[in-house]
């Protein structure tokens, strides 16, 4: 047993990998949807047992058929991607338990288990992508993931959702070829894949064009994957037409993990005060982030869909991730990493109301929603709950991450920064309370029987929207983690 | 009970008191259900009497939760100006759920579960706020009063009540979040803890233009204090049943707000810090033309609740106002003041409501003669608007000596005859109610002859006032409560 223990690491990654094609063998719905759920909670455990490792602070090195860098691949964990690897196997094990929902009715009788594949699949990326410590890995991890996620978007009721899965697919190639592009450039330069390599011969080559142009291509490469504003264009369309619970999947785990990828590539690789303050790519950062919150939530309100409006949420909520990161202090990064986490819970629980309201009413249209607080109460009490996390109301998970944002703010004496995070969360307010009028107060066409959402549905969107407002007022866990992997990327390094 | 017991009890039996209320009302019928209320309103204010022995003896009762929210304390501690607001809000509460049986029940409302429900919420909150020990607890209980309330104001469901409840929820949850939780994290940042402590924290941290900044943000942030221009959503609240409008917008949602207010002028900055560096003079500005443009108003407005709303603004200014004098007299009557105005202004509003109820009217010039149908009612009503105007012997002549005299004693004679301006405007705009409804006649058609209220509502309404009788005479406790906090002489 001690012997598996010591590969904890590896299986991270290969149980989800083993575990997509073993779906094409047992082929039956219910047995395929119980082994999915039943791998993706081991994914957890693994993770989970990951991070207790290293929270003293120890980083754990993985080496694959025990060939040390520069010779082999190596997985290198250390606090801050420990605890993306959690967020994403806890969400990914929630999400899987509702099934793949509205999703069956795209996929032919008796292929089911081809959405569970694609869905392991995904998972492997994401978690592949967090845990390696190579550079190239991580294109590749990525590929799988990208992939993985076309497929499950172009599953949507609606034939829109082709197009929305085509256009990710363009979009995201050029993304993931910017990656490319940037670490081909930073090979050149190093003549080394390995994270740790790389970044300790960066420091000598810093001044040269290239390694600026490679930082600007893993920039924009990651950001198109991440959604950073103005280069979120596919995801509105993306997260509408998917089914809602691949959107609950990818909204609240993809781009956690590109922005992972952002303070890896950022702080660890390129350096601190390389991109900061030789570069100064806050000064982009900064407004792209600022404007990023405006530009989404003002959309948001205007939605006449739900999926669609909390896609535009999520890109205001990821302006606030990387306006932490633009902050460029332990404390702005901190706050980053935490709403990376809390939004994951909150934007995940939403999703999952999406997919009930869907499942009761066969859309999301916001104007179908009518009355559905007294038809699905226990749904829409999901709602209120996690739309209060979603504005930042205290006691919620939301207000944890504003409070640290803020605070990170107010430490650099950027008072009228601090002034428009407030303001911008105010918005949050106008369109999160349209849906609640809309549920309470609207008076319902048509039947207006009392049939709350099945229990394999409500019971992950009440996980997540009660860990939404449980991590709200005991947020000592996620706030202390974010705190000691900001510190360690600062004074550590990587 | 001692002291820690008792502050745990009367923060949880409201939260218990709304969870049986949600059972019984589904299970046991409206009869068990409403008694259920008043025993948890009987035993709260039971347990938030078992305070005021220790505090006036000097303890602080205190309670720290292990749990911690983003990384800041979450913590209550019992302090005198706390307490007052607290005996306030779970003793108002048991004589406006008597009151609430009445009304629901002679309006034939709907969903009455979840309307006491809500209510026993939100007297939970406004208590945490009393109770609270640090900003942050603070900001979270207002917040969760801010939410509690809303399906109270828009309880009728009409598209009336969802635009008032659009206008209540906007200026309230946006002021919170722009301006009072901005102030929080400054201070935060400024300052070494958030805890509230006598004499205040900020001293040696800020000073000159940014305090006075953080000072206005603290005065505007909290929005139920109804500074000028952030009134707008107590007149829109108005809209709810007159049981929320009488306890909520007339104590406790008002009253948490200026109670928060005077909270940070005496454990954030403290009255010397104040004072000294002139940090409070443009909130003490605002707060005079409050004072008056909400009497103004209230002289012409006709609809009854309305003008008693807008009277609620002017009279809240008061205690915003003495708050900014930072002067010990101008707290104490800010102090006592929330006491005073509450008992008063419960009665006017229970008053609207049971006219409401018995009558139909709505509407300040329908209530000719009306005194005369019910002599008792419209009796409290004198009784109570005497109170608010300031007259002895009753409670309001307390609160308003010691305002004005706190407003001489930091030399601004102007602020006094503000007072006594805004006294002469509460008789013009109570007084011709008092009037019509005993020395006009009837409208032709309406039987004579005493016809009262049921018991249930009518009992409340002359509680109230006798309170405001009584609280003349035994206003001596409640200024050796609150005494040592402003720094006056027990």
């Amino acid at each position: 047993m001690s012997h598996l223990y010591e590969h904890l690491p590896a299986l991270q990654v290969l149980v989800p990998l083993m575990a997509a094609p073993l779906c094409f063998l047992l082929r039956k719905e219910a047995l395929v949807g119980a082994f999915t759920v039943a791998v993706s909670f081991v994914c957890l455990g693994i993770s989970a047992s990951l991070l207790g490792q290293v929270l003293d602070g120890h980083v754990i090195v993985y080496e694959f058929g025990g060939w040390p860098r520069p010779f082999g691949i190596e997985y290198r964990i250390d606090l801050l991607n420990a605890f993306v690897l959690l967020t994403v196997s806890a969400l990914a094990a929630v999400v899987f338990v509702a099934g793949p929902g509205q999703a069956r009715r795209a996929i032919p009788p008796g292929r089911e288990y081809l959405f569970y594949s694609a869905a392991l699949l995904c998972l492997t990326g994401l978690l592949g992508v967090t845990i390696t410590g190579d550079v190239f890995n991580v294109f590749v991890f990525m590929e799988i993931s990208s992939l993985s996620s076309y497929i499950l978007i172009s599953l949507g009721r609606e034939r829109r959702a082709l197009m929305a899965a085509y256009s990710y697919l363009i979009m995201g190639t050029i993304g993931a070829t910017f990656l490319l592009i940037g670490i081909g450039l930073m090979y050149q330069m190093t003549g080394t894949l390995n994270m740790v390599d790389m970044a300790e011969r960066l420091q000598h080559v810093n001044h040269t064009r290239t390694v600026l142009v490679a930082l600007a291509f893993v920039v924009v490469g990651i950001s198109t994957k991440l959604a950073v504003f103005p280069l979120h264009q596919w995801l509105p369309n993306a997260y509408s037409f998917a089914p809602p619970i691949v959107s609950a999947f990818l909204a609240s785990t993809a781009t956690k993990v590109a922005y992972y990828l952002l303070i890896r590539f950022c702080l660890g690789l390129f350096g601190l005060v390389f991109v900061f303050e030789t570069v100064g790519i806050d000064t982009l950062l900064m407004p792209l982030s600022v404007l990023a919150m405006f530009v989404g939530s003002i959309a948001a309100i205007y939605q006449t869909d739900f999926k669609r409006l909390l896609a535009y949420s999520s890109i205001a909520q990821i302006g606030y991730m990387t306006l932490g990161l633009s902050l460029a202090t332990e404390a702005g990064v901190a706050a980053g990493i935490v709403h990376l986490f809390n939004h994951a819970l909150m934007k995940g629980a939403l999703f999952l109301v999406a997919a009930c309201v869907t499942w009761r009413v066969g859309g999301t249209k916001i104007g179908a929603m009518k009355g559905l607080g007294q038809r699905m109460p226990w749904t829409m009490a999901a709602l209120v709950a996690s739309g209060l996390a979603i504005i930042g109301v205290p006691g919620t998970v939301g207000f944890v991450s504003k409070w640290a944002l803020v605070s990170a703010a107010l430490e650099k004496d950027a008072l009228g920064l601090a002034f428009l995070i407030m303001a911008s969360s105010v918005l949050a307010v106008v369109y999160v309370w349209r849906l609640v009028e809309v549920a309470y107060f609207a008076t319902p066409e048509g039947e207006i029987e009392k049939k709350d959402a099945p229990l394999r549905l409500l019971i992950p969107t009440w996980i997540l929207a009660g860990a939404s407002i449980w991590f709200g007022l005991f947020s000592s866990f996620p706030m202390r983690v974010s705190e000691l992997a900001a510190a360690q990327i600062f004074r550590v390094g990587l | 009970m001692d002291a820690q017991t008792a502050l745990v009890a009367s923060l949880c039996l409201p939260v218990v008191g709304a969870i049986g209320v949600q059972a019984l009302g589904r299970t046991a019928g409206e009869n068990v259900r409403d008694a259920w209320t008043v025993l948890v309103g009987l035993a709260t204010f039971g347990c938030v009497t078992q305070l005021v022995g220790p505090v006036m003896s000097g303890a602080r009762p205190s309670l720290w939760l292990p749990h911690q929210m983003a990384g800041l304390g979450l913590g209550f501690e019992v302090e005198p100006l706390g307490l007052l607001f607290g005996l306030v809000a779970s003793g108002l509460w048991i004589l406006t759920s008597l009151y609430g049986f009445g009304y629901m029940r002679g309006h034939h409302e709907k969903n009455q579960t979840r309307f006491f429900t809500c209510f026993a919420l939100a007297i939970a909150a406004a208590l945490g706020i009393a109770f609270a020990g640090d900003l942050v607890t603070l900001f979270l209980f207002y917040e969760i009063l801010t939410f509690s309330t809303f399906p109270l104001v828009t309880h009728a469901g009409t598209e009336a009540a969802v635009r008032a409840g659009r206008v209540y929820l906007g200026i309230l949850v946006s002021t919170s979040v722009l301006f009072l939780l901005l102030a929080i994290l400054w201070t935060a940042s400024i300052s070494p803890t958030l805890r509230f402590t006598p004499g205040g924290i900020l001293d040696g941290h800020i000073d000159g233009d940014a305090a006075r900044l953080l000072f206005l943000l603290f005065a505007y942030g909290v929005g139920k204090a109804a500074l000028m221009p952030f009134h707008r959503w107590l007149p829109a609240a108005m809209v709810a049943p007159t049981p929320v409008s009488a306890l909520l917008h007339a104590v406790a949602v008002v009253k948490a707000g200026v109670f928060t207010v005077l909270k940070v002028a005496l454990y954030v900055f403290g009255i010397d810090f104040l004072a000294q560096g002139e940090v409070s003079t443009a909130v003490v500005w605002i707060a005079a033309i409050t004072i008056l443009a909400a009497s103004i108003r209230a002289l012409y407005l006709d609809n009854f609740k309305a003008r008693l709303a807008y009277s609620t603004i002017s009279q809240l200014s008061y205690i915003v106002l003495g708050a900014a004098l930072a002067t010990s007299a101008a707290a104490m009557g800010a102090g006592l003041h929330i006491l005073m105005h509450a008992l008063g202004k419960i009665t006017l509003f229970f008053v609207a409501g049971a006219v409401y109820v018995v009558a139909h009217k709505t509407e300040v010039s329908q209530l000719d003669g009306l005194g005369r149908r019910m002599p008792f009612t419209f009796g409290a009503f004198c009784v109570a608007s005497f109170s608010i105007i300031g007259l002895p012997p009753l409670g309001g002549a307390w609160s308003k000596w010691y305002l004005v005299s706190g407003a001489f004693d930091a030399g601004q004679t102007l602020m006094a005859l503000v007072f006594m301006a805004s006294s002469l405007l509460s008789i013009g705009y109570l007084m011709p109610i008092v009037v019509r409804a005993f020395f006009r006649p009837l409208p032709a058609g309406e039987e004579e002859g005493v016809r009262e209220i049921p018991m249930l509502m009518l009992l409340p309404i002359c509680a109230t006032a006798l309170g405001c009788l009584l609280i003349f005479f035994y206003a001596d406790a409640a200024y050796r409560l609150l005494a040592p906090v402003v720094g006056l002489a027990g």
